[in-house]
């Protein structure tokens, strides 16, 4: 099956980080396009139905290319804790990221309060599991890791340290860092940092 | 060996509806526990920590959260009626409408909280959202899922058995039969599929329901 591999992809996304990470593990070959979504390309906009949305996906790549580092469980509960996990970190996390780098006041501090409350309640969910997907990096994993490459940006604008407040999910960061897939997959956080920079400007927040 | 099946719901909830479809769909024995969202039960409590919302699947003692998580496990527990195609592909753009039509809730939902201009921005922002549906996702097909119902047609579902309900209680109309003939047509058929046929919530109970609702947000809406 030599179909060819394509990802639109745009560089600070955690989003499509989390495809790469996964495309690594499988240890496939792609070709990378930088989209800037600001910029929409029309060739974007007509290419018939790309699959879109990062853990669908993941959940593609996984199905496809089953043979090699399977990323879901195969046990259909595990299945499930799993797909209600990637989705509680789709609906609470990014959001809120994002108000702390583009509020002040009140509306910021209420932001990363809730933020490392929720980030508390996936470090009790990692517990004493060296991954979220047990012994093996997976799906949930996939998910979460990503977003690390913001935590630096949320940091600096929130004046928050979560090393201070999540030891063990930044352990676990540095522990899924290890890996080869990973590592080339993510993005520089003081690159991203720039870029929450530059967004601020542009939204005119200072 | 059978194991129980148990499902956590709430009358008129749509995400309940779905899993109550599902249920009927693949021909799953279960019992019914009605919870009562204004008091919610220890048990819900229990099962759903981080939510605290129905539904709730709990298959052998153990709770799965979240519709569409629920909907996956169902597929992959008890395949028989198949909701999700087999090819991967093909499954890849079932689950990207469902995240779609899912997503999408809330904007629809905006013409029962407002009122005036507002509601009127937010009924020209559903009607886009209808027209990708009627023209992307629908197309010329029966069901989204094909020749028979799937998955995401049970998400939309609740356009066959509450969006007239809300656009009554709302006053304004959105799935106009003559700007969307496609989704007309398959809200008529969806409802007539054996299995969502006998579990559609009762249309005067509705009306009753959301009219207290609508008037709620409005009295809170006024200056």
């Amino acid at each position: 099956m030599a179909d060819e591999i394509i990802l639109l992809d745009f560089w600070p996304s955690p989003f499509g980080m989390r495809v790469r990470v996964a495309l690594a593990e499988k240890g496939l070959k792609y070709e990378y396009r930088e989209e800037d979504p600001r910029n929409k390309n029309p060739l974007l906009l007509e290419m018939n139905p790309p699959i879109c949305e990062s853990m669908i996906i993941v959940q593609y790549i996984d199905e496809v290319w089953n043979k090699k580092s399977p990323l879901l469980p195969s046990d259909p509960y595990q299945r499930a804790q799993a797909r209600f996990w990637a989705d509680y970190i789709d609906k609470k996390l990014y959001e809120l990221g994002r108000r702390i780098w583009s509020t002040k006041g009140e509306e910021q501090e209420t932001a990363k309060n809730e933020f490392i409350e929720y980030l508390k309640i996936l470090e009790g969910e990692l517990g004493e599991k060296p991954y979220f997907g047990g012994e093996k990096f997976g799906f949930v994993d996939v998910a979460l890791v990503t977003f690390s490459t913001l935590f630096y940006a949320y940091e600096s604008f929130g004046n928050f340290s979560i090393e201070v407040e999540c030891p063990k999910l930044i352990a676990w960061t540095k522990r899924c860092k290890e890996k080869e897939s990973v590592s080339s997959s993510l993005k520089d956080p003081q690159k991203v940092h720039g870029f929450v920079i530059e967004m601020r400007k542009k939204l005119g927040i200072e | 060996m059978e194991e129980e099946v148990k499902l956590l719901g709430a009358w008129p909830s749509p995400y309940s509806y779905r899993v109550l479809w599902a249920l009927s769909l693949k021909d799953i024995k279960y019992e019914y526990v009605e919870e009562d969202l204004s008091n919610k039960s220890d048990l819900l409590l229990q099962y759903n920590p981080v939510y605290k919302k129905i539904p709730v699947l709990v298959h052998g003692g153990k709770p799965i959260s979240e519709s569409l998580v629920i909907l996956e496990y169902m597929e992959e527990t008890w395949p028989q009626n198949p909701l999700l195609p087999q090819d991967p592909y093909d499954k890849a753009m079932a689950r990207f409408w469902a995240k779609f039509g899912e997503d999408k809730g809330p904007i629809f939902m905006a013409i029962f909280v407002t009122v005036g201009e507002e509601q009127e921005k937010a009924a020209k922002e559903a009607k886009e959202q209808l027209t990708i549906l009627e023209e992307q996702a629908l197309g010329e097909k029966k069901f989204f899922g094909g020749d028979k119902i799937g998955l995401t047609d049970i998400v939309l579902g609740w356009m066959a058995g509450w969006l007239d309900v809300i656009e009554e209680v709302s006053g304004l109309k959105l799935l106009e039969a003559e700007t969307f003939p496609r989704l007309h047509a398959w809200v008529q058929r969806f409802k007539e599929v054996p299995g969502i046929k006998e579990q559609l919530p009762d249309r005067d109970e509705m009306l009753v329901y959301y009219k207290k609702k609508r008037e709620m947000f409005i009295g809170s809406v006024k200056p």
